[in-house]
């Protein structure tokens, strides 16, 4: 089962949960139908009842899953890529590097079986591991990144797209698993460790030189070119549940550190779209 | 108040090239505006000459209940951050590379930015400015600054994961996601700085690849040492 599935089978099963609101813009699309027009200032506590109301039961276990699965096909992506640069002799050119990409690619390992056990004790039953093509040529193996596997500069670019389109995609879900007490807070503890792994990623690629970035996301800056823009799509944003966070509050606050302080969400459909070229087409 | 790092102690002509001519501006960042009086006079042992009371002297603040009491917790998390950083831009330590320089002014920017961003949120609701102890640490001493910024980068990850599953609010809990992964990019950053390879070391990662959740009780024990205040979370939510 391919991403393109995982999705379809969510819709299929559940249409609902691909309703509920997930960004603030749609929550207010939803209030303005029956209370008119409000103001897209600082989000107003006393609102919070109507959001608690939209999630109160907490995903149902369909939901769950989904998104489970959703995620461990992110992660055999991640972990299927990590193992083919560590095989390769001579991509990784010095032993530091080597295991710091092996830390990385050991946690993704990690992420694949304990999402595996995860849906299992949930009834579900785990996606199998797609074929994939890390140059982005959907099986061809001659993508945008012909030299992944070659080229060392290559291997760390799309390294910080893997990691940045995992930590914006787990984030993406947070809405819909909230009230999901320990699928959550599972879900929660590897987001974090994904953006630790991007961190370091953007932090090797610029003590090579290899690009200028910075190890937080700024504006949408990916020192890597047009081939993944929509990994870093909208994350120029700086206002915040309609707080503007340029200069807030009359601090010295540029265009640039309020874009990198917050980290922007991915939906599903935006992330099958970053992946796609990365699946062998079955 | 001035910017207190010269060019000529940090070296800017050996900035490295990947510091885009734009944020080369990171200097104003020392002098961040508004600054508390009492960070201030927390800020280097070294200049400073006013006592600090000890932490958990000072008066006791509730952080209230519901989600306004998580927000408040992470506000209190982030003013205390944003004192750490200012006063280290403010007194930095002996032999700061420019490199340095750049990402903890950078780092400073992103949590007075979060620090705001509750203050707005919260509006009536926020608990006051908190007053910073930092007399525990060595703000001329390289060490001594990174291994804090570490912990209270650590601390903070870990205490927006365990908040999650108490943020009834679905905006909110994305909004606490979209500043989390940032905590945790800036920790991996500072564990680099100490020591290569570190970045989710088994210190903060489970062997099922897990990062670390921590209870408010557990965080706000932690944090305690550096607030003067008492936090009091006895109201916040526990499930």
């Amino acid at each position: 089962m391919n991403l393109l599935d995982v999705i379809n089978e969510i819709e299929t099963r559940d249409p609902a949960e691909m309703d509920k609101p997930n960004s603030r813009r749609d929550i207010f699309k939803q209030i303005s139908g029956t209370a008119g027009k409000i103001a897209l200032t600082a989000l107003p506590l006393g609102l919070s009842g109507l959001f608690q109301k939209a999630q109160a039961a907490g995903p149902s276990n369909s939901t769950t899953l989904g998104i489970l699965n959703y995620a461990l096909t992110l992660e055999y992506l991640e972990s299927s890529f990590y193992k083919m640069g560590l095989s390769v002799s001579g991509l990784i050119p010095t032993t530091q590097e080597y295991d710091a990409i092996l830390t990385i690619g050991t946690h993704e390992k990690e992420h694949v079986a304990f999402l595996q056990s995860t849906i299992k004790a949930l009834g579900g039953t785990p996606v199998s591991e797609p074929k994939f093509d890390f140059t982005a040529g959907a099986g061809s193996g001659n993508g945008p990144f012909a030299n992944v596997f070659s080229d060392y500069a290559t291997f760390l670019a799309v390294a910080q797209a893997f990691e940045d389109t995992g930590v914006r995609a787990y984030k993406g879900q947070a809405g819909a698993l909230a009230g999901g007490g320990a699928y959550l807070t599972a879900a929660l503890n590897i987001h974090s460790v994904e953006a630790r792994h991007a961190s370091m990623i953007r932090q090797m690629r610029q003590e090579r030189q290899f690009a200028e970035v910075t190890p937080w996301i700024t504006l949408d800056y990916s020192g890597i070119g047009a081939s993944v823009d929509a990994v870093y799509a909208a994350e120029q944003n700086t206002l915040q549940a309609g707080v503007q966070i340029v200069n807030i509050n009359g601090y010295d606050i540029t265009y640039e550190a309020a874009s990198a302080a917050f980290d922007e969400t991915l939906t599903m459909p935006q992330v099958l779209a970053i992946v796609t070229p990365f699946i062998v087409a079955s | 108040m001035g910017p207190t790092i010269s060019p000529g102690q940090h070296d800017l002509a050996q900035q490295p090239a990947f510091a885009r001519p734009s944020r080369r501006n990171f200097l104003k960042y020392a002098g961040l505006s508004g600054l508390a009086a009492a960070a201030l006079a927390a800020c280097n042992k070294a200049v400073n000459t006013t006592p600090v009371p000890g932490a958990g002297t000072g008066k006791s603040i509730s952080l209230g209940s519901g989600d306004t009491g998580i927000l408040n917790y992470a506000f209190a998390l982030e003013q205390l951050e944003a004192a750490f950083y200012s006063a280290v831009l403010l007194a930095p330590y002996t032999n700061m590379s420019a490199y340095e320089a750049l990402y903890l002014a950078d780092i400073g920017a992103h949590e007075v930015a979060h620090r705001e961003f509750f203050r707005t949120v919260l509006g009536a609701n926020a608990i006051p400015n908190l007053t910073p102890n930092f007399s525990s640490v060595n703000f001329s001493d390289r060490t001594s600054v990174l291994t804090t910024a570490k912990t209270f980068e650590d601390t903070g990850v870990s205490a927006y994961n365990g908040a999650g599953s108490l943020i009834s609010s679905a905006t909110y809990l994305t909004l606490a996601g979209k500043i989390v992964s940032v905590e945790a990019r800036h920790a991996a950053f500072i564990r680099e700085q100490l020591s290569y390879g570190t970045f989710a070391d088994s210190t903060v990662v489970s062997a099922q690849g897990l990062d670390t959740s921590r209870t408010p009780a557990q965080v706000l024990a932690l944090v305690a040492p550096f607030i003067v205040e008492t936090l009091d979370g006895s109201k916040l939510p526990t499930s």
